[in-house]
């Protein structure tokens, strides 16, 4: 009876639980995979554990050079669409201005839309001015899509932020440059920070963009996506679980360093 | 100090009659360099959002415009594309390609209520119930996203194997005896039928679902709980009654975030799928990238596009809430 | 130059000597009842060039559109006093106070600092600082550094030891390394003041400093507040809607209404003499009476009311009485004596009466305040202070309301009689 009571009680709980499992449980799969030694091109089943693929992680042909390109592009994606997502985010969130109206809805447009649609049109567009493929392509086409998260993060964070913190720095000798660079934008990082963030992960993932505009450029989703027809290599696996354990290093960092500052505060 | 001060008040000069002072006389009085600082004001905002608006309006508006115009035309790779205003495209692409259409807004329909189901309970434990471990569930819902998208969706591949102990199981359970019988799988396997597709789509956009959910939930105030039930409601009546209405916006903006990428997407169609269970994201991507039949690709993008955008428009206006724009 | 009186809201001037056609009487007789004689002289030979005042505005405005936030105003605020706006919520003094910080370009006007035009420079190049409402710390720097902004703004290399005198003034040496939000309000609130003082402003703004505090706290700041003002010597203005506060700490007040400021001078002297029923019922409580003037003998007015006769010293009179006149007759609750009908009798002659019946009583310490309906109107309010308690004074007894005559003062009887009275709780 006891028990009966417990479960109805943590019902909620324990169907949080299993959720969690359901988004969990494809990541510890890649993970063990990544140490199978597969018989076979195909690595769907268990063979025997091998730390190969992790000795060897550019093993393969072509894997690294497809991670070099889309780290690269995720890098300058993520600036450009960092610094343009900001500056218009300062716009919206601070100004009055004709045509307020109409810029939100541009910004919220691209999150609407399909990626599938704006892949094919961009990628229409290009192949009309006959632009060639390749690396700045791609670029372009992932600044426009991180944008409007990046303004959609800076601009939650700027709304939320006192405009009298400004007024006070200005009221304290602060010229205009000075007040941005010494309180509105250390006040704004963890915005700007946050659309970074997600601008960097949106890039690094993209797929069905990516295939719309890329020409012969492969990116590492692209290099994946191909080599699920011939059968994946561990390695992909290997830097998957790489990804996966760097972002769960880097929030424990996180955390850990923004708990032992509030220790020692 | 005791000096009193002086003061006539609300006395423009210049002005006896008025006391209020007239406007234009009031803004004649204002120093030039505040006009001209006021000038330069109004400019800022403009050249802020220049670089952004222009990257959006030639990136993202114009293909539109152009998709618009390609879809009309007619022509071949050699000959080059014309516009002739064939209308005829739409109707031909609709014509072919209608079971895609309707799988794809089934699937990624079933998919955001699936979503909705399951991520809100995860959501409300991490909101209310999961007290210092909530930093760490957190963690592990966004984790997922650092391992790229197709590694992960290939992983399922693997659970969701013909000989692997997931199907087994369900086998021996005679769970897939009822699922077949149902129409989404088919004899001893989930690969390769609606449930994987489905299945794949929920897994993948279900941190879409869960993060607003929590957003919002975790913005309802805890002692509205205990009001409730000090107000003889039942816990259940309490969620129905307090805690869901006031999650609405999560829900809203969530089932948006999932239901428009999951209809685009074919990615999981493709990996999960067999031939029936293409969507028409794979329709367009083959249109473009093989078939080169441009004018069909920007028929059926075009047409995807008008669907979710009076989807999400009727919804939004059903929803009362326009907080996402 | 006469003030117009006729607007409502419009104000007759108190200010003596700026405005002659204004009963000139009235002001200094009340003033130097109140003020020590150096400020009475100051105030009765306005000298505008003699020491620049500290804040001088001229015809200073702010309209949005169609809405004037501040009607043009002239101020001029004397180095080293300790100035307070007051008014409810939204009456424009906030929009004063920033157009002085040079937060808020002004529509018209000028803002004059120490003598110098300040209108075109922007904030940063202004030698004000304010204390913000609700303090405006940043929140991501720690106690030292916010305090140090000002300095290092300005280009000042060795903070260290200012800011540590400061952070003592205010007794927060200890927390200097904590973040804002690691303090409780008091403390903000003073590391705002040192943030702000540590500049050595010319004039020190505060925007509802003590706003966010509870009841004790305020109490305790506001004398804190009074002793650095004194200490350091620079002239404060104050923005408050608290009533209580402004009279406390302020040694000048100007009550402001819709965009204009209805009155100004020393507290008491405002509380004494109101020039508008704004005035008399924001400041405190105020029982007015219609009345009509009988006749005038001897500056003395003698008025008929509902209620009987009562008298007016003529002195006392915000506006020119003529016989046949509508006036206010008023009078704060405190001046009354409360005496039951039965001991009518014992009243000396001479004194203003009014009958009526005790409506409700409230016992709160210190003196209980009745409310006595009668014939002049409904709800006069009367507080004893609790001597020796009359058993008799209880809801339905007759009573009659005595007071000195001197004690009542006269306003113009076209104005709204019940402005100010609600606005201290919207506020």
């Amino acid at each position: 009876m006891r028990a009966v009571r417990w479960i109805r009680r943590n019902l909620v709980v324990i169907a949080g639980v299993l959720t969690l499992a359901y988004l969990i449980v494809p990541n510890l799969v890649v993970l063990a995979f990544s140490f199978n030694k597969p018989k076979g091109r195909y690595n769907y089943t268990w063979n025997h554990f091998s730390t190969d693929a992790w000795r060897h992680p550019c093993g393969v042909p072509g894997m690294c050079g497809s991670l070099g390109l889309s780290l690269r592009i995720a890098v300058y994606a993520t600036i450009g669409a960092t610094v343009l997502g900001t500056m218009t985010a300062f716009a919206l969130a601070r100004y009055r201005f004709r045509g307020r109206a109409a810029t939100n809805m541009l910004i919220f447009l691209p999150m609407a839309m399909p990626e599938v649609v704006m892949g094919a049109s961009l990628g229409t567009l290009f192949l009309n001015m006959r632009i060639q493929f390749g690396f700045w392509t791609i670029l372009i086409a992932h600044i426009m899509f991180c944008l409007s998260f990046v303004v959609t993060a800076v601009k939650a964070r700027v709304m939320s932020m006192d405009p009298r913190l400004e007024q006070a720095a200005q009221d304290l000798y602060a010229s205009p440059a000075q007040t941005f660079l010494r309180v509105t934008l250390p006040l704004a990082a963890p915005g700007i920070a946050a659309g970074a963030l997600l601008s960097f992960a949106l890039s690094f993932d993209d797929y069905i963009i990516t295939s719309f505009n890329a020409g012969n450029s492969v990116t590492f989703p692209m290099y994946v996506w191909g080599s699920a027809q011939r059968g994946t290599p561990v390695q992909v696996n290997v830097i998957g679980t790489a990804m996966f354990l760097l972002a769960v290093v880097l929030v424990l960092a996180g955390q850990l360093v923004a708990g032992r500052r509030r220790a020692r505060a | 100090m005791s000096g009193t001060a002086t003061a006539s008040v609300n006395r423009p000069p210049g002005s006896p009659g008025s006391p209020n002072g007239s406007g234009a006389a009031a803004s004649a009085s204002l120093p030039p360099e505040l006009a001209r600082a006021a000038r330069r004001r109004r400019l800022v905002p403009y050249l802020l959002l220049l670089a952004g608006v222009a990257w959006l309006l030639v990136f993202f508006v114009a293909p539109m415009v152009y998709q618009a115009s390609t879809s009309v035309q007619t022509g071949s790779l050699e000959a080059g594309f014309k516009v002739t205003w064939h209308f005829a495209t739409y109707w031909d692409a609709l014509h072919a390609y209608w079971p895609q259409f309707v799988r794809s807004l089934a699937y990624s329909a079933i998919a955001t209520v699936l979503c909705l189901a399951i991520g809100y309970p995860l959501a409300y434990t991490i909101a209310f119930r999961a007290g210092r471990w909530r930093n760490v569930v957190m963690m592990l819902v966004i984790a997922p996203f650092f391992t790229s998208f197709l590694i992960r969706t290939l992983a399922w591949e693997t659970i969701l194997a013909d000989q692997g102990p997931v199907v087994s199981f369900l086998n021996h359970v005679h769970v897939l005896d009822v699922t077949s019988w149902l129409g989404v799988t088919s004899g001893d396997r989930v690969m390769a039928t609606p449930l994987a597709v489905v299945c794949g789509l929920t897994y993948n956009f279900l941190p879409f679902m869960v993060l607003p959910l929590y957003t919002s939930l975790e913005r309802v105030d805890g002692r509205l709980h205990e009001a409730a039930g000090d107000l003889y409601a039942t816990p259940f009546t309490t969620f129905r009654k307090v805690t869901f209405p006031l999650s609405l916006p999560g829900v809203v903006a969530g089932t948006l975030l999932t239901f428009i990428p999951a209809s685009g997407d074919y990615i999981n169609a493709e990996l999960l799928g067999s031939t029936n269970q293409k969507m028409v994201g794979s329709v367009i991507q083959s249109q473009f990238l093989r078939v080169l039949d441009y004018p069909t690709a920007a028929a059926l993008s075009f047409i995807l596009m008008a669907v979710i955008l009076a989807i999400v428009t009727v919804y939004i206006r059903r929803a009362g809430t326009e907080e996402l724009v | 130059m006469t003030t117009p009186r006729t607007t409502p809201g419009s104000t007759p001037d108190p200010a003596p000597g700026s405005a002659p056609g204004a009963t000139p009487e009235t002001v200094p007789a009340a003033a130097s009842g109140t003020a020590p004689a150096p400020g009475t002289d100051s105030a009765a030979a306005p000298t505008p060039d003699a020491p620049p005042d500290a804040v001088l505005l001229g015809g200073l405005g702010k309209r949005y559109g169609s809405f004037t936030a501040v009607h043009p105003l002239d101020l001029a605020v004397p180095k080293g006093s300790f100035f307070a706006l007051l008014g409810a919520s939204g009456c424009g003094k906030t929009t004063t106070l920033r157009m002085i910080a040079g937060l808020e370009p002004p529509t018209s006007g000028s803002v004059r600092l120490g003598g110098k035009d300040v209108t075109a420079l922007p904030a940063y190049k202004r030698p004000v600082n304010t204390v913000f409402q609700n303090y405006a710390l940043f929140p991501h720097l720690d106690i030292f550094e916010n305090v140090a902004f000002g300095l290092r703004r300005r280009g000042i290399k060795s903070v260290k030891k200012q800011v540590g005198e400061m952070l003592d003034l205010v007794q927060l040496g200890p927390l200097a390394r904590r973040k804002p939000h690691q303090l409780s309000g008091g403390q903000q609130q003073r590391v705002a003041v040192a943030r702000a003082l540590i500049n050595q402003p010319e004039v020190l703004l505060l925007d509802e400093p003590l706003g966010a505090l509870d009841l004790k706290l305020r109490r305790q700041m506001q004398l804190e507040l009074k002793r650095i003002q004194t200490e350091v010597g620079i002239t404060f203005i104050h923005v408050t809607h608290d009533q209580e506060e402004a009279m406390t700490m302020a040694d000048t007040v100007a009550v402001m209404n819709a965009g204009r400021v209805e009155q100004m001078g020393a507290p008491a002297d405002l509380y004494e003499n109101p020039a508008s029923t704004f005035v008399a019922n924001f400041l405190g409580t105020s029982n007015l009476i219609e009345a009509e003037v009988a006749s005038v003998a001897g500056g003395v007015l003698h008025l008929t009311t509902a209620g009987g006769p009562l008298t007016l010293p003529a002195a006392r009179c915000a506006v020119p009485a003529a016989v046949g006149g509508k006036v206010l007759a008023g009078v704060r609750p405190e001046k009354i004596t409360l005496a039951h009908r039965d001991d009518e009798q014992r009243i000396p002659a001479g004194r203003n009466r009014v009958t009526g019946r005790i409506a409700d009583s409230s016992f709160i310490g210190v003196s209980t305040q009745f409310v006595v309906d009668s014939p002049v109107g409904a709800a006069l309010e009367v507080f004893v202070p609790n001597v020796d308690r009359d058993q008799r004074l209880v809801p339905g007894a007759e009573v009659v309301l005595h007071w000195n005559p001197e004690h009542t003062f006269g306003l113009d009887a076209a104005q709204d009689i019940d402005a100010g009275t609600d606005e201290e709780e919207a506020a």
